[in-house]
Order: structure tokens, then sequence, then C-alpha cells
């Protein structure tokens, strides 16, 4: 039963993908249906009339379009039924499937952890089929054909979702790399501007060298197992050696993947670039595969933890999550900014691990589940608020013709519902309180807290400056969230473009991001629901779950000891209403005090433009030189002089670049050694076929004396 | 009987914030050798100003109207976490003390972004200001709080705070550390001399005055009060945690009066030394707070790692 849910969601998305490579076959369609009218007269008068009708030229896309989306949204429902169903019955459901190699048929393993995946992956799919028919209308004018898009994304969630089925290293490859091509196809969808294309290359590049590092890290398991059912390779006991290089390699290939620095560089480049409904899955779902990859090689297959392993991906965390939140700071395109953002909720989960694995590999079971919990509430928070934003980047992109934030300004007269709900977009993601992304971020804080339980020094005094670089992180990150939205929805429109955007019309099209805003509200409230879940998964991956979690029931939150630590949002929100209820009926019941409308103080010189507002650069100026070493930056002022002594300024031009570290610092040099090693060999290519002659005979001598 | 004392404690705080700016005033008047006003013109103040007709720029959206309500409201929420004159409150278990750094970060949030909503060159300024120096801040305020947490091994601040009470005077090198890095916090978060002038509307200085330049009426009050409100928090956060000998451990009238003694005597001290130090030390530049703020961080870092390296118990 639980089974069939997760194949429906599975099979549903590919059928979503097959029925828009029929967008291009109008016409053999209206043939068939000749033909079948002709054959079956009578029975066929109703269906008739119906099938013409929705084969008319015009309403044909239209159609395709929403059913391709509606098998896509039903795939999402599956799958999150699937996922909440193995959650709740907490159970482990295995299957084999005969593809594949004959002696490797597919194993299939549907678990807490799989599950708890599959339930992100079913709302964002669910949250982006309610948005994607009003949001590739925009294409229907560009030569972009919709099959093409609508084929690689149903592939693109197929694969996502085998992957979390897949239950043998061989199988998981495959998802994997269906996973990776689909969405390259996805990245490349605008592929006649060259910058896309470029984009999408380097994507594919860092996708298939991640691949790479991830079947070798299953390769040093199997090589000690007899086979590549992960069943077999749970069973092996590698010695630290091995199973440290066999943790670098998963590091590596998944958190190429995931976006951890310093390998995230692929995810400014190309989130901007996919369709925004596409950027949404890859960034709010995607990554989230990574991570599940992670957890599932480093907590179900390797067995054994080592703390150094922790201490590793708590200070990749920590490097990601102040870089990218830094990076995003400085980006004006919308869609880039959100991309570093990602890197740095990524930074932030990978820290929480870091934690869990500490506690785990130093005997504190308990406090790594705590920390496991953390690390998964704060991917499904990531996942539901970046979702939303990501949508709502698509929507302002679609109004305004821009992604620059620089050129937009006053939208929340313009969009006001477009505008709320980026607004608890924003809010969730710069963790404050009553929001969703604050509980996972107490959450972690309250993991590191329990520091005092280790008996090692270094990690006593590492932990808590983590710590500390966390709360900056968020901090950075509610600056730059401040920034967004202050520049995008507040003050005065920037451009043209943006003063005459307006609300969208479509009901539909806002519904999705309206859901992914609505269980932010819900998550906020009570969390206890989603963090009951998670328990199970912890579970059954740790043998161990928070003991005191139903102890105070769905209310408190109180993750150790009720003496330690504990939050109820609901009273808090409670508590906030009556505050602000008090104070606005108190100070409202004079009549007298009516609000007047005037014109804002402008040092009574008159006239405010638009461009004496702070721009984006402007608001990230303190932070920009105060971080000044963060980034490569290359800041020009050019003045146009003229006048009498050549002394009066006509025009100012200001330009500002800003470069991650990372190119010039990794991926240069590589880049120049593959390539001063591409000479090396070539030097053996002369060209001359006596030459290759001789290499041919070489060869022969060679082989012949390796059989005798 | 609990829940009482938590509301009733909420609204002394609530109460006794004007009185304690008006405290201030008067002390750095009296040292600045200039006739000082009374002490309860922060009450007439806030009254002059609900019962005015507020202004609103034309252009303003309905986040602008409606922030000073949320920035009063987070502000009010963080009082009712932080003991006053009692521990032990039921208040304090369900929100912590890192939800309260929180309801901060929210009020904060809301008040950067009405700066930012008239369109005005001020409003981004002071915006981007208060950003940048509470994302500093903040992970110095809680290295400070994070090494009384981990003494008390707890983060419901009512409970640190009895745990502190019970263990008795215990010089801590800790403690003395996260001291002077929450001071300094303080200043800088409540925009106090060095880091923001809260008399002055001269352009190039203000942080929060730039943000609130649009406000006035009750609009204003209420961000006056929250800003009050949240001076008051500091100071009775830096007087509790520390000093926390005379809050009262059971309900009793006596024990309760004389808490709320002891912490107007505390607050009155401290109201004293912020006078003092803002007659004797004059305004950083804006780019010289990054280092006040390292430093404070610095004494964070220190304290934590003096609690972890001398106190902690193995």
């Amino acid at each position: 039963m639980i089974l069939g849910f997760a194949y429906g969601a599975v099979l549903l998305s590919f059928a979503s993908g097959l029925l828009a490579l029929l967008m291009n076959q109008r016409f053999m369609l209206l043939e068939l249906s000749r033909y079948w009218c002709k054959k079956f007269p009578d029975r066929s008068g109703h269906y008739r009339s119906l099938l013409e009708n929705s084969l008319k030229e015009r309403r044909y896309p239209h159609l395709l379009r929403q059913a391709v989306f509606l098998l896509l949204g039903l795939s999402g429902l599956f799958a999150a039924a699937a996922g909440l169903s193995v959650l709740v019955v907490d159970t482990v459901v295995t299957d084999q499937i005969a593809f594949g190699l004959p002696w490797l048929p597919w194993h299939v393993r549907f678990d807490g952890l799989s599950g708890f995946f599959f339930l992100i992956i079913g709302i964002a799919v669910s949250a982006v089929s309610l948005y994607g028919p009003g949001y590739v209308h925009a294409y229907d004018d560009s030569k972009h054909p919709f099959a093409v898009l609508g084929l690689f994304t149903g592939l693109f969630v197929c694969g996502m979702l085998l992957v979390l089925l897949a239950d043998d290293a061989f199988f998981f490859m495959i998802a994997w790399e269906l996973m990776s091509v689909a969405s390259y196809f996805l990245v490349a969808f605008q592929h006649e501007n060259p910058a896309n294309r470029r984009a999408a290359f380097l994507y594919l590049l860092m996708a298939e060298v991640g691949a790479l590092a991830i079947i070798l890290a299953f390769g040093i398991l199997a090589s000690f197992a007899d086979g590549f059912a992960f069943d077999a390779l749970r069973n092996v006991t590698l010695s630290t050696h091995w199973a440290s290089i066999a943790f670098v390699l998963a590091l590596l290939g998944f958190g190429m993947k995931a976006g951890l620095a310093p390998v995230h560089v692929w995810l400014p480049e190309a989130h901007p670039v996919a369709p925004s409904h596409i950027s949404a899955l890859m960034s709010g779902v995607m990554l989230k595969v990574a991570l599940y990859g992670l957890i599932r090689f480093c907590y179900d297959l390797l067995g054994e933890l080592q703390w150094q392993w922790g201490v590793t991906l708590l200070i990749v965390g920590t490097i990601s999550a102040l870089g990218g939140i830094l990076y995003a700071m400085m980006q004006v395109n919308l869609k880039r900014l959100l991309a570093y953002s990602s890197v740095e909720n990524i930074g932030m989960i990978a820290m929480a691990l870091g934690l869990s694995v500490i506690f785990k590999a130093t005997g504190h079971p308990q406090l790594a589940a705590l920390g496991l919990l953390a690390a998964l509430f704060h991917a499904f928070n990531h996942a539901l608020f970046k979702n939303l934003m990501f949508l709502g980047a698509g929507i302002i992109q679609h109004r305004t013709h821009e992604l620059n934030i620089d050129m937009m300004g006053g939208l929340i007269r313009r969009m006001p519902h477009t505008s709320k709900l980026f607004l608890v977009g924003c809010m969730s993601i710069s963790s404050l309180p009553l929001f969703n992304g604050f509980v996972s971020e107490w959450l972690a804080f309250q993991t590191a807290l329990q520091v005092s339980v280790l008996d090692n020094g270094v990690l006593r005094s590492l932990i808590p400056v983590a710590a500390a670089s966390m709360a900056l992180t968020a901090a950075l990150a509610a600056a730059c969230f401040v920034k967004v939205f202050g520049m995008m929805f507040l003050g005065k429109s920037r451009s043209r473009h943006s003063d005459k955007a307006h609300e969208v019309k479509d009901k539909v099209m806002l519904a999705g991001p309206s859901l992914l805003a609505g269980l932010c509200f819900l998550i906020r409230i009570f969390p206890g629901l989603v963090i009951s879940l998670i328990n199970r998964v912890a579970g059954q991956l740790l043998g161990q779950t928070l003991p005191n979690d139903t102890a105070l029931g769905w209310l408190w939150l109180a993750p150790v000891s009720t003496k330690q630590a504990s939050y109820s949002p609901l009273l808090v929100l409670i508590a906030a209403l009556i505050a602000g209820c008090i104070s606005f009926w108190y100070l409202r019941r004079n009549p007298a005090t009516v609000m007047r409308r005037a014109e804002p103080w402008d040092c009574g010189f008159g006239g405010l433009t638009p461009r004496m507002q702070y721009s984006c650069h402007a608001f990230a100026m303190p932070l920009r030189r105060i971080f000044a070493k963060a980034w490569i930056i290359d800041e020009q002022i050019d003045k146009d002089l003229q006048g009498a002594l050549n002394q009066e300024v006509a025009a100012i031009r200001y330009q500002l670049q800003i470069q991650d570290h990372s190119w010039p610092r990794v991926y240069q040099p590589i880049a120049q050694g593959v390539g001063r090693m591409a000479e090396q060999i070539g030097r053996i290519q002369t060209g001359n076929i006596r030459v290759y002659l001789g290499y041919s005979f070489v060869t022969l001598l060679f082989m012949l004396w390796v059989i005798s | 009987m609990s829940w009482l004392i938590a509301i009733v404690q909420t609204l002394l705080f609530v109460a006794l914030a004007p009185l304690l700016a008006g405290w201030v005033k008067y002390c750095k008047c009296r040292l600045q050798n200039r006739k000082s006003p009374s002490l309860v013109q922060p009450y007439r103040d806030l009254i002059k100003l609900t019962h005015k007709q507020p202004v609103v720029a034309a252009q303003a959206s309905w986040l602008f109207t409606i922030s000073p309500y949320i920035i009063f409201s987070a502000t009010v929420l963080a009082a009712t976490i932080v003991p006053l004159i009692a521990v032990d409150l039921p208040t304090s278990a369900s929100a912590d003390v890192i939800v309260m750094v929180g309801f901060f970060a929210f009020a904060r949030f809301f008040l950067a972004l009405a700066g930012l909503d008239i369109g005005t060159a001020f409003g981004g300024m002071g915006s981007s200001r208060e950003m940048t120096i509470s994302s500093l801040a903040e992970p110095a305020m809680l290295m400070a709080i994070f090494t009384l947490t981990m003494t008390a091994s707890t983060t419901n601040l009512s409970i640190a705070i009895d745990h502190v009470v019970q263990e008795g005077l215990v010089l801590r090198p800790s403690f003395v550390f996260a001291l002077f890095a929450l001071m300094l916090v303080a200043i800088a978060e409540t925009g106090r001399v060095p880091v923001d002038n809260p008399a002055t509307h001269l352009e190039l200085t203000m942080i929060h005055e730039a943000m609130i330049l649009e406000y006035s009426g009750r609009h204003l009050a209420l961000i006056e009060w929250a800003s009050q409100l949240k001076l008051m928090l500091y100071g009775v956060l830096i007087a509790n945690i520390f000093f926390p000998w005379g809050i009262a451990e059971s309900f009793t009238v006596p024990a309760l009066a004389y808490g709320l003694f002891a912490i107007s005597g505390k607050l009155a001290v401290l109201g004293l030394f912020l006078a003092i130090s803002e007659t004797l030390v004059a305004k950083m530049r804006l780019f010289r707070v990054q280092e006040y703020l390292g430093f404070a961080y610095l004494l964070g870092l220190l304290g934590m790692l003096s609690h972890i390296i001398l106190e902690a118990s193995r």
C-alpha cells in the first residue's frame, strides 16, 4: 500500500513527462481520433465532440499543459501521501524490481528517512504544479518547446523520487544520473543565450565529477562487501582509514550537488538561468536529495562514525553558511541571491549534521538525535520557504521583466498578494521567532549548547564558536532579506517596468506559493507535528529518539528537558496578538487622531526622486567595508569633468564587480592544471602514421607479454 | 498565582521603562552641569504624542503603519521572558533567552523595513546601518549569554538566574568577561553613545533616529516606548544575571516588594554608570563600531573559553 503510493508517484511523474511529448503531435492525435471514430461509430458520439473540442488548435496546448501539470501535481500528492504514511506507520518496506542487470535486480527500500524526503518532494512538487501552468504560459510565444520542459521536469522529479527509493548502489547511481542529466536540460532550456549554455555546462561538469566521487565512495564500500546492495554494504566493517576516505569522497560528491562551499559555484550560475519553477525544485528539493544521500551514506551505510568527520562537516558547514550569506548580500540579481542563500542554508544544515555526528561518535545518541532533528527540520523548512521565494521571484520576473533588485521598488502597492507571500518567506528565512525558520535554528542552538557533555577540550571550545557564527549568519540573513524586501517591494519604483507592474490575475498561480506560505504558518505554530515525524526517522537511523517529545504534548517544544529549554510558539503567538491588539485598541480609540497623509520630509529642497533612495549596493556598503576580505571587489568611479578648470562634475559612473574567491583560488588552478596535463599528453600525438603504427606494435608486444 | 505575577511584572516593565529613560537623562544633565527635565518628562512626552494626529507620508504602505504595533508588541513579549522582580515564572518557560534575542531581531526587522518604506535616503541609511550594527552585535550577545546558559546548563532565563542565586557569591572569571561583553552589546543595541546618539538629529550620525524620521503621533510614541523598554530590558538582564541577589524566589508580598526595591536600586546604579560613560566618551565614527563590537565578541569568547577551561566540572 505504502509502496504503491511511492510507485504511483514515480509513475505519475514519468507519465507527465511523456504526456508533454504530445505537445507537438496534435495532428497525429487528430488522425488517431478520426480513425477511432470511424472504427467505433456508435459509442463515440459524446467522446467525439469532447475530443474534437479539446484538439482545436487554440485550446489544445492549454489543455495539454493543464494535464501535464495535473499529473505532476498528482505525483506530488502521492509522494506526500507515501512519505506521510511510512512515517506515521513507522515501518520499513522493501521490494525488488526485476530491471537492471541480470544478477542485480533493483532493490527498493522505503523507510522513515526516504519517507521524510518524499514528503518534502511531494509538497514542493504539488506547489510547483499549481504554479506551473500560469508560469509556462509566458513561454508560449517564444520558440522554446513546452514538450522539452515538460518531459525533463517529469524525468527530473521521477529521478529524485527513485534516488530516495534506491537500495543498491547501482540503482542509486542510475537514478542519480537521471536526476542530474534531466536537470541539465532544464538549466539549458533557454539555450540561445551563451551564458545559459555555459552555466548548464558548468552544472553538468560538476554534477558528473560529483557522481564520480560518489561512485568511488560506493566502490570502496563494495570492494569489502559481497555485492552492491545496501544491505551488503551495511554489514561491512571498514578500517578507519578506508572509512574516512569513503566519507571524504561522499562529502565531495554529495556536497557538490548540495552546494557546500567551495564546490558550490554551479548554484549561482545555474539557478538564475533556469525557469523559476525549476529553480524552485532544484534549490528547494534537489539539494535536499543530495543531503539525503549524505545522511544515508554516513549514518546508514558507513555505520561507525568518527568525530573528526563531524568536525569536518561543522567547519565546511560554517564556511558555507557564512560565505553563502555574505555573497548573497552583495548580489543584485534576485535569483542569484537566492542561490547563494541556499548555500547558506545548506551550510546551516551541514553544521547541525556535524554536531549530530560528533555527539554520535562520542557516545551521546540522544544529542545526536537532537542534531539530526535540527538538520532535517531545517531541510524541511528550507524546502518550504526557498520554494516560496523562487516562485515569488518567478511571478515578479513575469510582471516586471526584471530580476535586478535595483530596478524594482514599490511593488507592495501594486502586487499586494505576492508581497505578503514574499514577506512570509523573508521572515521565515531570516529566522524570526514565530516563523518556522526560527524553530530549526533554535534546535541547532540547543544542540550546540549541550557541548559540556563532551570530554574533548578542542571540541568544547570549537562548538560554541561555531554556534556564534551561526548567530552571525542568522543576523546577516536578516539584514540580507531586509534588503531584498525593502528594495523590491518598498520605497518608490526605480524603473518603468516596476512602475507598471500589476498583480497576477491567475488565482491558481498564486495558490502554489500560498500553499507553501500556509504550511510555513502552520508549522511555525505547531512545530511539534513535524518534529514527531522526524523523531521516527531518528529512531530508525540512530536507534534513539528524544524522550520528552510527547511528555509535554504538541504545544511545547522541549528537546532535552523542560529544565533546560522549552519553547511554546502558540502561547507566544497568543501573547503577541494580545499585546498588539491592546496597543492598537488603546491608541485608536480617539477619533480626533485619524491619520493624515502628507509629503515626506525632503529637507526643504523638494522633489524626492526614486534615485535618491538607498540602492542595493548602498545598503550593503557598511558590511562590504567591514568584511572586505571576503570578496574580490572591483569598484570603479568614473567622473566626467568639464568646465573652466575642469572641476565641474557633469556625470558620475559607478561600477561594482563582486567576484567569488573560489574561482581564482580553486577552479582556475585546476583548469590550468588540466590544460597543462593535456599539453603533456598531446606530445605523443605526433600526427605521423608511422609513429602510431609503432605505438600499436609496442602495445601488441606488451599485451602478448602480459598474456604469456 | 504565578501567571498573575508574570503579568504584573510585565506591566511593571512597560510602566517603568520611561522612568529609567528619564533617570538616565536626569543623571546626564546633572553631570554636564545642566538643568534637567523632570523625571516624569518621558511620560508626558508619550502622552502628548498619543494625543497628536499622526502624519504619514503619502506613499507609505500598510507595512509602515502596522510596524509600530509589531515593534512594540515584540519588545513587550521580550519583556515577559525576562525576570524582573521574581524568578520561576511560567512565561520564561514558554520562551527562552534565544527567543528573546529573536524578538529583538523581529522588532528590528520591521523597524528597518519601515525605514525603507517611504523611499527617502534617510530611512535607507538608518536601516542599512542598524542592520549592520545589529548583525555584528548579535553573535557577541549570544556569546555572552551562552556563557551563562552553559554555567546553568539551561537556556531558560528564570531557571538560570535561580541557579546563579543558589550558587551564592562565586567569582567566576567567565562571568566577568561576559558582563563586560554584554554591557558593550547593550550600549550598541540600545543606540547609546558611543555607537549612536539618541539625542542627535544630525544627518550623518543618525542611526536609530534616521529610521523613524517619518513617524509621528502615536506611531512615534510606540516606537519611543519600545526603545525605552529595550534599554530597560538590557539593564535588567545585566542586573539580574550578574547580580541577581534580592530577586524574589517565593511569591510572598515582602519578598516581591524587596525584589522590586532591589531591582530599582540596581537599575538606578546602572543608569548612573550609563550617564557617566555617555558623558566621558565621545561618539565613534561608524566604521569604528566593528572594532568595538569585535572587542565585545572577543570578550564573550574569552568568557566562554574560561568557562570551558577553568570552570567546567570535568
